[in-house]
């Protein structure tokens, strides 16, 4: 894990752009914290309306397991869909490796990229083993539809998500948390040094969600670079090694979880009066919402 | 850093390897290797088989039964029975011929369209492209009194028109399944009563020529209908087998398929122009063939048990559909022959209906 100085600043530093044309060249964004995926004035936005992201400028840093947080509408899947070329910038640009994401062939990009979705649908009927081998399509073309090497890519990502006993069981009579490890069983067949997911804890009960973060967390340890989308705040600030904190389409802070997080950032960006303690466990920053109206809010420091 | 313990891993390794190898077949040359559910190419075989025989079949019963060494022989242009070679080479071979390519064309164009909607219903016939074609085909056969040629142009065109309107109705950041089927239905019943009003507005010859075409049949094809057909399989086959791969991406979702590295958009409407140009010339040569498009994909999945469609298996399934339904309706009702529009539409409905039958009592 790479231990590079991160303070909580609210954007990259002007003028620390790579240039186009050195497309090996990782960006030195962040406070001389490697990155290959980068937004620079980011403005996002769908169809006619308003825009979500507001000169977005992030860079993901290399080697972390990067958590975005932040309330409902902040803008926080909007971020992960334009970093993973989902959506068209209106300005401003994605940088992949130090190149404009969409000049990129689209299976280039999901070489080095891969993304899990919000959500996302099984064909009808699909066993888990021939949903996790659609992972390997940007490997394969019409002429080189299977090699042995897509077949190891599976068998290792089928391992590595825990899910090989699974393999031939159809992906529809699954529980959520196996379903969602099919999934990112599937992401991992690409073979992408970078992967984004989408909350990919959501409608999981708490034991799944730990499954599934803990996994993601054996995937950054083993040289993966990972974002993920939470909701849940003990879940985001326990497993992130990067946090990114958003409202209204902009970040509002960045950095180690135990360094930016505190009762008054919460307060600011949730409206929720709070108090944040060291979890017992992990000692990583816990938040204790305060009930305006309850009793023990009188305790309040 | 794995849960399972090495010895453990190694099992588990070899057992999923096992299992992608099990129901898949993967035939390699060099650095190329194609790869196919070995089931679905199991039924694709035994879909060939039964076009073959259905093919044979076909030409040899008629009002004049023409026996098995007679068919190869006048193939080969070396028959003894002089009568036996004019009907197999210039009426019942060509007619065949077209049955087979007009019905892969349909399946093709159905499997597509499915595919792209994400929709079961959305066949070609659903969502309006059919009616759109025969509307070109009545303005010219009731309004402007065209020839067989001129038909199938309008015919073409008015399938092709009603795409554009229903795909450009539909679009909104992208074209969703669900809208494309509702817009197409919504299309293909207001041209419908285009269709009604022009038949009841046409003089009695004209309404006759035009009931007659909209009942599709394949009663008149020889030759050059059957040569049309082929160029166009010709042309637009190898384009689909070239979106064939994201085709098959798409059930996946449009996000994830575009993570792994599909172009969507163009794919979609690469695929859905394809599907429209065989849909169009296959109604342009034989008048609509109802239900083709609809069921050939359903029936095909379902003996392969595979996930998504195949394009090869569902043109082969049409094929067979349209041949054997040909025969019936040839045969049912000899020597009056019926349409083939009217047996594909209680044949393919039945078989249909009979296989969703014993799919649910098995769930």
């Amino acid at each position: 894990m790479t231990d590079a100085r991160m303070g909580p600043t609210t954007s990259v530093p002007p003028g620390t752009s790579v240039p186009p044309g050195t497309p090996t060249a990782a960006g030195t964004a962040w406070h001389g914290a490697a990155s290959r995926l980068r937004a620079e004035r980011l403005r996002v936005g769908y169809g006619q309306s308003d825009d979500i992201l507001h000169d977005v400028d992030v860079a993901v840093p290399e080697g972390e397991l990067t958590v975005i947080v932040g309330p409902n509408a902040c803008g926080k899947s909007t971020l992960l869909k334009a970093l993973a070329r989902m959506l068209a910038a209106r300005q401003g640009q994605v940088l992949l490796d130090g190149q404009p994401i969409g000049t990129l062939a689209p299976k280039a990009v999901a070489r080095r990229l891969g993304l899990l979705p919000q959500g996302p649908t099984a064909p009808d009927g699909i066993t888990v083993s021939d949903l996790v081998a659609r992972g390997r399509y940007p490997h394969q073309n019409l002429l080189r539809q299977w090699s042995a090497r897509d077949e190891q890519a599976v068998v290792e990502a089928l391992l590595a998500a825990n899910v090989a006993d699974l393999a031939d069981r159809n992906v529809d009579e699954l529980s959520g948390g196996q379903r969602q490890r099919v999934w990112i069983a599937m992401a991992l067949a690409q073979e992408t040094q970078l992967l984004l997911l989408d909350e990919p804890t959501t409608y999981l009960d708490i034991a799944h969600q730990v499954e599934v973060l803990s996994l993601t967390r054996r995937l950054h340890r083993s040289g993966r670079t990972v974002v993920l989308v939470l909701h849940e705040l003990h879940l985001a600030f326990r497993y992130a090694t990067h946090l990114i904190v958003m409202r209204e389409g902009r970040i509002v802070a960045e950095g180690r979880p135990e360094e930016i997080v505190t009762a008054d950032l919460i307060e600011r960006v949730y409206d929720l009066p709070c108090r944040v303690v060291p979890d017992p466990v992990t000692g990583r920053p816990l938040v204790l919402p305060l009930d305006q109206d309850a009793a023990w809010v009188a305790g309040r420091p | 850093m794995s849960v399972a313990s090495v010895p453990d891993r190694d099992v588990l390794a070899r057992g999923v390897a096992a299992s992608l190898r099990r129901r898949h077949t993967t035939v390699r040359l060099g650095r190329t290797g194609i790869r196919f559910a070995t089931r679905a190419a199991q039924v694709n075989a035994a879909l060939v088989a039964a076009a073959v025989v259905a093919a044979v079949v076909g030409i040899m019963i008629g009002d004049y039964g023409i026996g098995l060494d007679q068919v190869g022989a006048s193939i080969l242009g070396v028959a003894d029975d002089q009568l036996a070679q004019y009907f197999v080479r210039e009426v019942r071979l060509p007619r065949a011929v077209c049955a087979l390519l007009v019905g892969a064309a349909l399946g093709m164009s159905g499997a597509i369209f499915q595919t792209v909607s994400g929709n079961p219903l959305g066949s070609p016939d659903i969502i309006g492209f059919t009616t759109g074609a025969a509307t070109g085909a009545l303005v010219q056969i009731i309004l402007l009194d065209g020839g067989t040629l001129a038909v199938a142009i309008a015919a073409l065109l008015g399938g092709l028109v009603t795409a554009a309107i229903v795909y450009g109705l539909s679009w909104r950041a992208g074209v969703a399944g669900f809208r494309l089927v509702l817009v197409g239905i919504g299309v293909g019943a207001a041209l419908g009563a285009v269709n009604a009003l022009l038949v009841v507005k046409a003089s009695l010859e004209a309404a006759q020529t035009a009931a007659q075409w909209l009942a599709g049949s394949l009663n008149a094809t020889l030759w050059p209908e059957a040569r049309a057909v082929a160029i166009a399989l010709a042309v637009l086959t190898p384009v689909a087998i070239g979106c064939s791969r994201a085709l098959a991406q798409l059930p996946l979702g449009d996000e994830t398929a575009t993570g792994l590295g599909v172009r969507v958009e163009r794919s979609r409407l690469v695929l859905v122009l394809v599907g429209v140009g065989l849909m169009g010339v296959a109604t342009a040569s034989t008048g609509p063939i109802a239900f083709v498009a609809l069921a050939a994909p359903h029936l095909v999945r379902r003996l392969a048990r595979t996930p998504g469609t195949g394009l090869i298996g569902s043109a082969l399934m049409g094929a067979v559909l349209v041949l054997v339904s040909d025969i019936v309706a040839r045969r049912l009702f000899a020597p009056t022959e019926l349409a083939v529009g009217v047996i594909t539409g209680s044949l393919g409905g039945l078989y249909l209906i009979w296989l969703l039958a014993i799919e649910r009592k098995r769930l």
